[in-house]
């Protein structure tokens, strides 16, 4: 049993990295219309940030979680106004073409230097050590990396759904000349959302970094999960994305449990149950 | 939407003369390979990737679908044509015969699975449908995981033709490459590549018109998937093995590399971005990761500056359709 609430908490944690990143993905397909193939390497570079700044700066874990999404939100935000905004109008092939190059870019610059390996980077001396729940030890970090994606994604979730500004943001979605006409500077919002959706993506990084060290590779594969994560979920709607994510994360960890053969596959082949039964995904909005 | 290619101009009597003396002259040019001392694996490994670029272009450049796992349909024919050849001993036609048959069973299933969803959802679907089958053949006992199928024989092609030999390989891949190129060039002037240029352009029209573009879509993916499958098959005998990268992403990713560089929608273009991006491969190879980072530069570049490819400027440049 005690490996059987193991294997659940592991598929929560990986279920709090698929919901920031789909998240972050639905966040920007919905004002960019692009499907951003770079987050994985973004995601990275979050954890590599963090790992830079305690090593380089001896700037601690805490204003690591601040300070890495800020920084790499910025590095997106000049990706954005560089290259991205000159894909509007065109087809979204070549966004994910553009954006798959950049990932490839970044990833092959970070493996020059740090080969394949993982680094080491240690969790904060106030989340070590465990708690003993009476069915099972709940490593402190764990718990805090679960409860806290929550409460971002739910963040994030409010900011876009209860807010002004998130109101704005969904009206530009859905008609931007007409925001436009209203005097609101859609192009800066589009850069902001772009920062946004990649800041959540480092922010995962960050916080995976103590649990699957600091890889250059390591959101390569983790991208195409979450690719399948968002053709279940769809991108239409934010809380889809969050409860896709947590979910997908927790049969994962069952699956790793009862058949750990198929733990590596078993989003892809519910990716495939999903198009045949419902081709239009779980939140149902047609592409 | 804007279209992804620049054809606007009508594809005359004039065209058809064009491409086929580019046809010849690109025949003659390579049949011309062993005799110019031109490192002959070089040009065979170029070729069998030539051709999956095609069947690639065919999807993309003609259909507007862009699929990121097209390595699965090589990677899976090269497997099973590996083991025909090894493990079953069956002679070479049989075998390619083998690693085509499995293409094309692979290309119904996921054509079936991935056409159901639309443009970025379609090339996300067969990304994660070609890694979700990597971690299959990572795990299968048929494709000894990590190591692959080394050693695979090459054999008598029906019994005369000595495949051990260079030369007479070098030839065997450019009959079969010129083959499927024909082969590429027949189903675009088809009658069915018209429908399928116009559910490209505007599948919404096509529907009222009456085609089931669904149907459509699905025909030139098998088609296509199939013939990347051919591509994989050839690709057996040059390399001699069968192994992961043949499947993993990043195999996908170089193939699309390769139409964007030469120019999506285009004819000869897959087949002169193969050539390129294998001979940089070939001279860069001692950069290690460098490779990967002047790869993603160019994908960066010829997205934002160089969208028609090279033969797509040549073309556009001289207003003929190449």
């Amino acid at each position: 049993m005690q490996a059987l609430y193991a294997q659940l908490l592991v598929g929560l944690i990986n279920g709090s990295f698929y919901a920031l990143l789909s998240l972050g993905l639905a966040v920007i397909f919905g004002m960019l219309n692009i499907i951003n193939f770079a987050h994985g390497a973004l995601y990275m570079m979050g954890a590599f940030c963090a790992y830079f700044l305690l090593n380089l700066g001896g700037i601690n874990y805490w204003w690591a979680l601040l300070l890495a999404p800020i920084i790499v939100g910025i590095f997106g935000m000049i990706l954005e106004r560089t290259m991205l905004q000159w894909l509007t109008g065109l087809d979204h092939l070549y966004g994910l073409l553009l954006t798959f190059g950049i990932a490839l870019i970044v990833q092959g610059v970070f493996q020059n230097y740090f080969g394949s390996s993982g680094l080491p980077y240690a969790i904060p001396d106030q989340l070590r050590g465990g708690m003993n729940l009476g069915f099972m030890f709940l490593p402190v970090y764990r718990g805090w990396v679960v409860i806290f994606s929550l409460v971002v994604c739910l963040a994030t979730w409010f900011l876009i759904e209860k807010t002004r500004l998130g109101a704005y943001l969904r009206a530009a979605t859905e008609n931007p000349t007409l925001v436009r006409a209203f005097g609101i500077n859609v192009p800066r919002m589009i850069t902001l959302t772009y920062g946004l959706g990649v800041g959540l993506a480092a922010l995962a990084g960050v916080l995976s970094a103590p649990i699957n060290q600091v890889r250059p590779l390591m959101g390569a594969d983790l991208i195409i999960v979450v690719f399948a994560v968002v053709v279940i979920g769809g991108m239409g709607s934010i809380m889809g994305s969050i409860i896709t994510g947590f979910a997908l994360g927790v049969i994962e960890g069952l699956t790793k449990y009862f058949y750990p053969e198929a733990s590596n596959t078993v989003v892809f082949v519910l990716m495939v149950l999903v198009l045949l039964v419902k081709p239009t995904g779980l939140t149902g909005r047609a592409a | 939407m804007t279209a992804l290619t620049d054809d606007t101009l009508p594809v005359t009597a004039r065209a058809m003369r064009d491409e086929m003396i580019l046809f010849v002259v690109m025949a003659l040019l390579l049949a011309s390979v062993p005799f110019t001392g031109v490192y002959p694996f070089f040009v065979m490994q170029a070729l069998c990737f030539a051709l999956l670029a095609c069947a690639f272009n065919l999807l993309i450049g003609y259909g507007g679908l862009l699929s990121f796992g097209h390595a699965m349909f090589m990677g899976t024919a090269g497997y099973c044509s590996g083991h025909a050849l090894k493990v079953w001993g069956l002679p070479p036609e049989l075998g390619i015969l083998v690693g085509i048959a499995a293409a094309f069973g692979l290309s119904l299933i996921t054509g079936y699975i991935s056409i159901r969803r639309q443009g970025i959802y379609f090339s996300m679907i067969t990304l994660a449908l070609s890694q979700l089958l990597y971690f299959i053949y990572l795990q299968a006992p048929f494709t000894h995981g990590e190591d692959g199928i080394q050693g695979i024989p090459q054999g008598h092609m029906f019994g005369i033709f000595d495949l051990s030999k260079p030369t007479v390989l070098y030839y065997v891949v450019l009959v079969g490459f010129l083959a499927g190129f024909l082969l590429i060039y027949r189903i675009i002037n088809s009658p069915f590549g018209e429908v399928l240029k116009s559910i490209r352009e505007n599948e919404p029209r096509a529907i009222s018109l009456g085609y089931r573009t669904d149907q459509y879509k699905f025909l030139a993916f098998v088609l296509s998937g199939t013939l990347a499958g051919f591509a994989g098959a050839l690709k057996v005998f040059v390399a001699q093995n069968a192994s992961l990268t043949d499947v993993h992403w990043s195999m996908s990713g170089e193939v699309v590399l390769m139409t964007l560089v030469g120019g999506l929608g285009t004819i000869f273009g897959p087949v002169v971005g193969a050539f390129v991006i294998i001979a940089m491969q070939q001279y860069l190879a001692g950069f290690g990761q460098w490779v990967t980072v002047i790869q993603g530069s160019i994908f960066v570049i010829c997205v934002l500056t160089f969208r028609r490819g090279i033969i797509g400027e040549i073309a556009h440049y001289f207003r003929r359709s190449l």
